[in-house]
């Protein structure tokens, strides 16, 4: 495939992830970060932002486990979450989230851990999709283009 | 100075040669601005590294809060701005913004996923300049350099008031991005207001093309002139150039003393507006306000145990304010302050509490000032409401302790010790809680008192005018910690033109704003020191706190004193004014101990536990002392509450039973710290 082939089909790609809700602006800016100071300044972030998420949730799977849960704890952990799914800018991930800490404060435990569940979910979505597309990113540049700037029009 | 960059022009006008907020706008700027963010979340953190780093901006990043404030401690001046995650595993972020506020006055900014409003409001409390909300956009960075400028902006300002605070420059500040919800900054005012009266400045002149402001080093000698100054022209008079004349110290200029001069005024105002609550920012310059002295209260006991606990407060102190009786262990605690916070807040930093060092450490008055910052925000309504009552007991005591203390005309010593310019070199110079050195009309209490009249008064302002120390507090609940300084102004050696009589009861007025103000500012700190005022102890005219130092005494170089010593001093100087006033004749001055919050007068309070620690080891608490000292003791027992009455009257019982003479015996909630001058090795 030849490189304006994949550029056409990343940005296609990357708007679908917009469409659907995966990713927001947030993204976009992230992109806008990344020159040619930092080439893989997107990537980094984004491998750190799925080291990071996977530790809590686990952390979370283990705290929602207990006989006694610990909501404050619970709490902390998925607003932790929420800040750095907005950052990178998981949009569903961190609406999830959301949705997740209201049920914290109720306290309530089976919606707590129905919210874990599409947590992960969302999480598991946004994680593949992204690997996608930055793997795309990789092979334009590997055959010697440039990734396209995305103008959503944000 | 050349406004450049194209953020926009800084519509600030600079008349003077002095330093003025444009100076720190170069031709680059904002660029280099030397940003610390904190955040634990490492994506976050790696974003915004990289944000500000785009923003052209000097990023260090750190992920833990406490990191954070050693690399803020290590780096004076190394940074311009902080940014900080609220919610943070290792230390809440309105805890770390409060110590920066405290230890470095400088420009926080807040974020977090959350944009509740009672989270936002609670950074505008604390005092953070804005509040973004995550996930953070670049455009949002790129405007932090404001804050920067306006912060100096308003302190350049200040130096040109001359008779009062402007508070007036600080327009709120809008977030450009209109996604955030940026506090406005009416509440940045207040904290970057309180913030500037714990600012250090140091002898040289920055370079202008630096962010850094010329810092003078206000040492405990040179803050005691300056305070000693101002009493002569009177608070209200007092303007800077004529302070400098009277100063007369080469090498300090007018701004300097402008500057000064606006910490000392917030300072005072602070202390008088704490006791209003919270809410209200801008109390009468020296009203009287209902003290916040509920957690003073708490702090007798709460504070001693809490303080030993923390190491601040050696044991043995405890175990002798204890063993003494006078110091009440029960904690009414209403203290809303948590060890970690009394540490913060008496904390100055090591140098504060090395005696030997010859001086408060700048940080000192940086700490006083902090201390009250982060008072405040500390208190809680209720707890102000006690306060209220602390201050008028403790008011209450100084009268009566005023009273007796005018019998002695060393009562004077009691305020002078602070401003006795020798008194404190010997206080200070004293490596360890050293002795105070006997004055021949150095009151213990003035040694303290030397430190935290000194410190006291002079952050207050008023006290210069305080006579009575005990009458003013009984006006006021909070005027004790104005007691101190009123008594400093009595004592002989205190250039203070207070006048007061030396007896000095007679400024009520003053003492009440002085103990107000102290008691406001401590926001409930008062460590349950128990400041052991070497009243008796020799002469009728020493009235050195021989045991000042109960908190000094180890800690004096350890930074876990940090608090206590300031508090101390503050207590000291407070009681020791108090107290010597009233053994005036009576040898053993007893040991006025005023809950003085320590956050008040972190500088008083490490001075007059130096003073009084330096007595002691003197050895001018001769054996004699532990009887004397006893019956010296004065004892102020603040009650914050009924059951404070209690204490309190079981106190007085008991000094009684030990030949104190008790002149008063305050019906109402006076925040009282007891110090025990005592001789104890």
């Amino acid at each position: 495939m030849e490189v304006g082939q994949m550029q056409r089909r990343l940005v296609d790609y990357t708007k679908t992830l917009f469409m659907e809700g995966f990713l927001d602006a947030q993204f976009l800016q992230l992109q806008q970060l990344q020159d040619e100071n930092n080439p893989d300044f997107v990537v980094e972030v984004v491998s750190l932002f799925f080291d990071d998420s996977e530790k809590l949730l686990n952390n979370l799977s283990m705290a929602l486990d207990q006989p006694n849960v610990d909501f404050k704890k619970v709490d902390a952990h998925v607003h932790q979450l929420k800040g750095s799914s907005s950052s990178i800018g998981a949009q569903r991930v961190k609406n999830a989230c959301i949705a997740f800490r209201n049920f914290c404060e109720e306290q309530n435990i089976d919606a707590t851990l129905r919210c874990l569940q599409q947590v992960k979910h969302e999480y598991y979505l946004v994680k593949n999709k992204l690997e996608t597309l930055l793997r795309l990113e990789q092979q334009i540049v590997a055959a010697g283009g440039s990734i396209p700037m995305i103008d959503m029009g944000f | 100075m050349n406004l450049s960059s194209g953020r926009g022009s800084m519509s600030i006008t600079s008349s003077s040669a002095a330093w003025k907020p444009a100076d720190v706008v170069t031709d680059q700027f904002p660029a280099g601005l030397r940003v610390l963010v904190v955040d634990d979340d490492p994506t976050c953190l790696m974003i915004l590294e990289k944000m500000l780093r785009t923003c052209l901006y000097e990023v260090t990043k750190c992920n833990q809060a406490e990191t954070a404030l050693s690399i803020l401690r290590e780096h004076k001046n190394g940074f311009d701005i902080v940014i900080s995650d609220v919610h943070m595993p290792d230390m809440d972020g309105f805890k770390l913004l409060e110590h920066i506020g405290l230890e470095m006055d400088l420009p926080v900014i807040m974020m977090s996923a959350d944009d509740g409003k009672h989270v936002v409001m609670k950074g505008v409390t604390h005092g953070a300049c804005d509040y973004l909300i995550k996930p953070v956009r670049i455009e949002a960075l790129k405007n932090i350099w404001q804050h920067v400028v306006r912060k100096r902006k308003n302190e350049w300002k200040d130096f040109e008031q001359s008779g009062s605070v402007d508070e007036g420059d600080q327009q709120p500040k809008q977030s450009e991005d209109a996604d955030y919800s940026s506090s406005a900054n009416e509440g940045n005012w207040r904290g970057s207001k309180k913030r500037k009266d714990d600012e250090e400045e140091t002898d040289e002149r920055d370079d202008t093309s630096t962010l850094k402001r010329a810092r003078v080093v206000w040492s405990v000698e040179l803050h005691q002139q300056f305070v000693v100054a101002v009493n002569q022209l009177g608070i209200d008079k007092a303007v800077p150039k004529k302070i400098l004349e009277l100063m007369n110290v080469p090498g300090l200029t007018r701004e300097n003393v402008a500057s000064h001069l606006q910490k000392y005024r917030l300072y005072l105002r602070r202390l008088s507006g704490v006791s209003q609550h919270q809410s209200n920012l801008n109390p009468p310059f020296i009203s009287p306000q209902d003290a916040t002295f509920g957690p003073l209260s708490s702090l007798n006991g709460l504070d001693l145990q809490a303080l030993a606990a923390t190491g601040q407060l050696p044991s043995q102190n405890l175990a002798r304010l204890q063993a003494a009786g006078l110091v009440r262990q029960t904690a009414k605690s209403s203290i809303p302050m948590t060890l970690v916070d009394q540490r913060n807040i008496l904390s100055f930093e090591n140098p504060k509490l090395r005696f030997g060092e010859g001086q408060l450490q700048h940080m000192n008055n940086k700490q006083q000032i902090n201390l009250l910052h982060g008072i405040p925000t500390n208190m809680e309504p209720k707890q102000l409401a006690s306060f209220q009552h602390t201050a008028q007991s403790i008011g209450n005591m100084n009268m009566q302790v005023a009273s007796h203390g005018a019998q002695n005309n060393q009562n004077n010593s009691l305020v002078v010790q602070m401003r006795q310019p020798q008194s404190r070199g010997q206080i200070l110079g004293d490596s360890t809680v050293s002795h105070t050195p006997r004055h021949p009309s150095s009151m213990v209490q003035p040694i303290l008192s030397n430190g935290m009249a000194a410190n006291v008064a002079s952050r207050n302002g008023i006290p210069e005018n305080i006579r009575a120390p005990g009458y003013n507090l009984v006006s006021q609940a909070s005027s004790m910690l104005n007691f101190p300084m009123n008594h400093a102004s009595e004592l002989p050696g205190n250039s203070f033109p207070l006048g007061s009589t030396p007896s000095g009861f007679a400024s009520k007025g003053a003492f009440q704003e002085d103990v107000s103000l102290e008691i406001k500012g401590s926001g409930g700190l008062m460590p349950g020191y128990d400041i052991f005022n070497d009243l008796n102890q020799h002469k009728p005219q020493n009235w050195e706190l021989p045991n000042v130092g109960l908190t000094f005494d180890a800690p004096q170089h350890s930074s876990s004193l940090q608090g206590s010593p300031d508090l101390m001093q503050s207590v000291l100087a407070q009681q020791g004014f108090s107290s010597s006033q009233m053994n005036g004749h009576n040898r053993s001055a007893a040991v006025v101990s005023e809950a003085i919050p320590v956050n008040l007068f972190p500088d008083y309070f490490e001075q007059v536990l130096t003073s009084a620690l330096l007595k002691q080891q003197e050895g001018t608490a001769p054996t004699e002392n532990e009887f004397d000292f006893v019956r010296t003791t004065v004892l102020f027992m603040i009650a914050v509450s009924d059951v404070h009455v209690h204490c309190k009257r079981k106190i007085f019982r008991t000094i009684k039973s030990a030949g104190t003479r008790i002149s008063c015996f305050f019906q109402k909630p006076v925040v009282c710290f007891v110090v025990f001058l005592s001789n104890l090795p």
